[in-house]
């Protein structure tokens, strides 16, 4: 097996990505709001991407009826999904800083857990706990910027997923339509999907796309 | 009003939370930006939204 070293895998992406933008993700600081279909698809494709600091919360453990479309193993079932995503994160990335919070998200608790993050990725599974996140850091939060997820249940097509600028640091990604109580259930496709638009809208912000 | 890009006519001002209960809203669902602020769900009841205001309401459903 060929040794990866920080040097080589930050060699790797420069040359895919250019050292400008390189850089611009490693000095990056993310929040993700819930470790779930979307929060653990969002967590890998950032860490993939070069983001140099994730700060992940949620209180929950990885469950056996998550596996159908969460980023977790089998050998993971009863562990922390805040811990098990981290050891998952960082064989992609062994040099990603990672801040684990395993605990409920609260209006009390927010700004203290992502106040050193730019961005962060609204990944909750109720209505109510998304509202709540966004009226929290809108208000608490002056500079931060939620990209969210609301709309991906069901197997309607995944063309109806888009990402909107629907608020002055609100960008929200999904069909707007697709509650999960209405359509029955999340499949792993069309939920990939949806944290596949937040982790790019994070990506754009990043590189100064904000548009 | 400018409302999600449509404009509407309010005759007088109306609360936040009257608003979103005459136009079928779950408030607790909800967040509501006004004049380009978020305005707080502890808030819906007392603060008056009026014709020359410009109001998103984004609606979120559950999955994630």
């Amino acid at each position: 097996m060929e040794n990866v070293t920080k040097q080589t895998l930050y060699q790797a992406r420069v040359e895919r990505h250019g050292e400008v933008a390189v850089q611009k993700m490693q000095s990056a600081c993310v929040g993700i709001a819930g470790l779930g279909g979307l929060g653990s698809h969002i967590a890998l494709s950032l860490a993939r991407m070069g983001v140099g600091k994730l700060v992940l919360a949620d209180f929950d453990r990885v469950d056996v009826t998550n596996l159908h479309r969460q980023q977790y193993f089998t050998e993971q079932v009863g562990l922390l999904k805040a811990e098990a995503l981290a050891d998952t994160l960082r064989k992609i990335d062994p040099w990603i800083q990672l801040e684990l919070h395993p605990v409920r998200l609260t209006p009390e608790n927010i700004s203290t857990i992502f106040g050193s993050c730019s961005i962060i990725c609204e990944a909750f599974d109720k209505a109510e706990e998304k509202a709540m996140l966004l009226e929290t850091v809108l208000t608490k939060l002056p500079h931060t910027v939620v990209v969210s997820g609301s709309g991906m249940a069901g197997t309607v097509s995944v063309n109806e997923i888009q990402t909107r600028k629907a608020m002055k640091r609100l960008y929200l990604c999904g069909d707007g339509e697709t509650d999960v109580a209405e359509y029955g259930s999340l499949f792993a496709s069309r939920v990939a999907v949806c944290a596949g638009h937040q982790a790019h809208m994070v990506l754009r912000l990043l590189l100064g796309e904000a548009e | 009003m400018k409302w999600n890009g449509k404009q509407i006519t309010l005759e007088t001002p109306v609360t936040v939370l009257e608003f979103l209960q005459q136009q079928g809203y779950n408030a607790q669902r909800v967040a509501v930006e006004r004049n380009g602020e978020i305005v707080r769900r502890s808030d819906f009841e007392k603060e008056l939204l009026r014709d020359e205001d410009t109001v998103e309401v984004v609606t979120f459903v559950g999955g994630g």
